[in-house]
């Protein structure tokens, strides 16, 4: 049997999609602005060629949804000092592996020591806990879609006997970063194509503020090529009309309102605290925290480790770039001293950052 | 073939030179490779060859050494073989030298020397010198392989980037992306992807059939770590040409499409050890993939590019829903992703 | 931040866990965030965790839009 997303990727559909697009877009007298919040988004729109089936006149601006871009260095510093002071295992998922530390040194130098367990998903956590001697922290990063998952699973770590398992939470929320966005004076987003999974969790109510206190439109959107084009009709129509409204393009997988029982996993884990974003600076309730009747869980607890600083370093960009505000092009550093292989700042650290993504696909006319 | 009393791990007096290391060659490893091109152990072996020559040499460092549907030492044997192979030669002779850490175990060795024995009959090679070191403990993977091999120039012609021109066809020899996906998750323990085995193959029929098309068949290179995307580029790159693949006439096992996806990773940036990038005359094309439908490893070949003289060094992709894209070269570690 | 795939559960476990499949790849999940998982349910599987089921007539009336797109000039 076909496989449900294989519908999704119809080259006619995705031609009719384009057309569309671009009529309308052509009615428009200025260039349209659309931030993809998310940055598997912003891989999917190039990787696919959607951004060669948009018109020029759509400019797509790479937000900060990328987990890796977003989380401040320091806490690489933070794993390795684990491993090397406290005789911990770190267990992670594969996208901070490759991060550098101010220091430029990464979870990388210890692959194949098993000191680094690279895992799938946090349930494999669970039982790599019964087999290693020894503390063993995970690394927890992302946004709604995986903070969930996390919870879930050190959830059950009481259940399951577990003493020896640890969670660094460097957790961050959505809209908290997208208000932030928005109220800047020099804010010059004309609409948001808004994160699938995340809202997979969330529903659409957290977004409601931007067209309501803001009257900018967000569009919802899954990661096919035809959902991520739908998305994008959507928007062009509600600007061509003057309107602001929140809507779902991505309905097989949202819903209004959302998934409460991941939202119940990640409450009855985590409390909202103040967490710093490498670009935006610091923003309030947009960290997540264990919570104090959970803390034998909390690593950073546990070893007293020290408070995430931003490092900003000299030169870069990437605070504009995410925001959206200058290109990768116009950092000084892109593409020469900071490249995929050697990344100074966070945008090209991930390769779902926007300086990575812009040097690995172009600028989307190929 | 171990003996009673002989130690069950590798130890450092096993690199030494001493008794211990006679009797690893003596015992382990010459028993498995000797032959009429190796009738005896010595320094040096001598042989007969003639003709132009092709060398190359490999290391192999892979991690875990066993994994599903291959092996450290059937890729060490068939990876040279396949560079032998794609430069247009038979391969004849190998040399293999073995770096083991100390406290490897003896068991462990045999498996593969066996693997790489069986693999040798397979590919109809000789291996006929090698040598043995041992490094302390924490020094080293278990095993590091390294194999030179040796083969006779058969092409009718000299097979090069150079020899690209606009025009050409690409055409991939069969489905792309399953031996970085085995050999990810078997390292990682992932509970996805476990059940992808490895494409580790002997590929030298294929490309000689292909040798057939004579200067029509222009160039030949196994997608090995990188891709089908790292080939092309490269190729691309020193040919000083353009290509046009399309994404959609990649063959992909739908298993390996499916574990990609949800471990973030891309088919055609994974590395193969069974699979190779022919270019050919834009004339022979369907006479190439007839004959190398006619083969084992290549049954399903596909032609899936261009060569053209745009965009000189720069690899675009037709994407599937027909859009365009820039397919650069991969970088880096093959990692899962949950962004 | 959001890879997911949608996967068919072939079998549902007691412990909130069931088997996905597709294309001949099986894995188990948890599905301790659907309400009444399945066997023939497509769900949304990230990280190992289903975070949502398919709702396929919302999929079908997706698709559906585009159909009220028209075809481009010239192909069908």
């Amino acid at each position: 049997m076909e496989r449900p997303e294989q519908a999704f990727r119809s080259r006619e559909l995705a031609s009719r999609a384009s057309t569309e697009i671009r009529r309308i877009a052509g009615r428009l007298s200025d260039t349209v602005r659309i931030m993809e919040v998310c940055g598997t988004h912003t891989v999917a729109i190039r990787r696919t060629g959607v951004r060669s089936l948009l018109p020029e006149s759509i400019r797509l601006i790479s937000g900060p949804g990328c987990p890796v871009c977003v989380t401040p260095s320091g806490f690489i510093s933070n794993a390795l000092h684990l491993i090397e002071d406290h005789a911990a295992t770190i267990a992670t998922f594969g996208d901070m592996v490759k991060v550098p530390d101010p220091e430029g040194r990464s979870l990388a130098e210890y692959l194949g020591t098993g000191k680094v367990q690279i895992v799938y998903s946090p349930q494999e956590v669970l039982q790599l806990a019964r087999k290693i001697d020894g503390p063993l922290v995970f690394l927890g990063i992302g946004f709604e879609t995986t903070i969930p998952t996390v919870a879930s699973a050190f959830l059950r770590t009481r259940e399951e006997g577990l003493r020896n398992l640890y969670l660094a939470a460097a957790f961050k929320t959505v809209p908290p970063a997208l208000r932030a966005l928005v109220s800047d004076p020099d804010c010059a987003i004309d609409a948001f194509l808004l994160p699938g999974h995340v809202s997979v969790v969330l529903g659409l109510e957290p977004y409601r503020f931007l067209a309501e206190e803001f009257h900018i439109p967000g569009v919802v959107g899954g990661f096919e090529p035809l959902d991520i084009l739908l998305a994008i009709l959507k928007i062009v129509r509600q600007l061509a009309s003057g309107k602001a409204e929140i809507e779902n393009a991505y309905p097989r997988a949202v819903r209004d309102g959302g998934n409460p029982v991941a939202r119940r996993a990640i409450e009855e884990l985590l409390e909202p605290e103040s967490s710093l974003w490498r670009g935006l600076g610091r923003l309030e309730g947009s960290g997540l925290a264990i919570r104090p009747e959970m803390e034998e869980l909390d690593a950073a607890k546990a070893f007293n480790l020290p408070e995430l600083i931003d490092y900003d370093p000299p030169g870069c960009l990437c605070a504009k770039v995410i925001q959206g505000k200058a290109l990768p092009p116009q950092c000084p550093l892109f593409g020469r001293r900071c490249t995929p292989d050697s990344p100074v700042g966070p945008c090209m650290v991930s390769s779902e950052g926007t300086c990575a993504a812009h040097l690995k696909y172009g600028d989307g006319a190929a | 073939m171990k003996n009673d009393g002989e130690p069950a791990l590798i130890t450092l007096e096993h690199g030494s030179g001493g008794a211990l290391s006679s009797e690893l060659v003596e015992k382990h490893i010459y028993p498995r490779f000797s032959n009429p091109a190796y009738p005896e152990l010595t320094d040096a072996t001598r042989f007969d060859i003639s003709g132009e020559l092709c060398m190359t040499t490999d290391s192999y460092t892979v991690d875990p050494i066993r994994f599903p549907g291959s092996d450290i030492g059937r890729l060490a044997i068939f990876g040279t073989c396949n560079d032998l192979a794609v430069a247009g030669a038979r391969p004849k002779y190998l040399s293999v030298g073995l770096i083991l850490e100390e406290g490897f175990p003896l068991a462990d060795l045999d498996a593969v020397l066996d693997s790489m024995r069986r693999a040798a009959g397979e590919a109809q090679v000789s291996v006929v010198t090698g040598d043995t070191k041992v490094v302390p403990k924490g020094k080293g993977g278990g095993i590091y392989i390294n194999t030179a091999g040796i083969g006779e120039h058969v092409a009718g012609s000299k097979l090069a980037p150079g020899a690209i021109r606009p025009g050409d066809s690409i055409i991939v020899s069969g489905p792309v992306g399953a031996h970085g996906i085995a050999v990810m998750a078997a390292r990682e323990g992932l509970s996805v992807g476990s059940d992808i085995q490895s494409d580790c193959a002997f590929l030298f029929p294929a490309c000689h059939a292909l040798m057939a098309l004579g200067a029509e068949l222009r160039f030949m290179r196994d997608a090995t770590r990188g891709g089908v995307a790292a080939v092309v580029g490269e190729a691309a790159s020193a040919a000083g040409v353009g290509v046009e693949l399309t994404e959609e006439s990649f063959p992909i096992d739908g298993a390996v499409r499916t574990v990609a996806e949800i471990l973030g990773l891309y088919p055609l940036e994974i590395a193969n050890e069974g699979v190779f990038i022919a270019v050919v005359s834009e004339a022979e094309t369907e006479r190439a993939l007839e004959i190398l439908h006619g083969t084992r490893e290549a049954a399903q070949a596909a032609l899936v590019g261009t060569v053209t003289s745009e965009h000189p060094g720069t690899v675009v992709l037709e994407t599937e829903i027909g859009g365009r894209r820039i397919l650069d070269l991969p970088r880096g570690l093959l990692l899962p992703r949950i962004c | 931040m959001c890879l997911a795939v949608p996967l068919e559960i072939t079998e549902v476990f007691e412990n909130r866990t069931a088997r996905v499949t597709s294309n001949g790849v099986d894995l188990e999940i948890d599905v301790s965030m659907i309400p009444d998982p399945a066997p023939g349910d497509f769900v949304i599987v990230h990280a190992g965790f289903a975070i949502e089921k398919l709702d396929s007539d919302a999929a079908n009336e997706t698709l559906d839009l585009f159909e009220e797109l028209g075809s481009v000039d010239g192909e069908t």
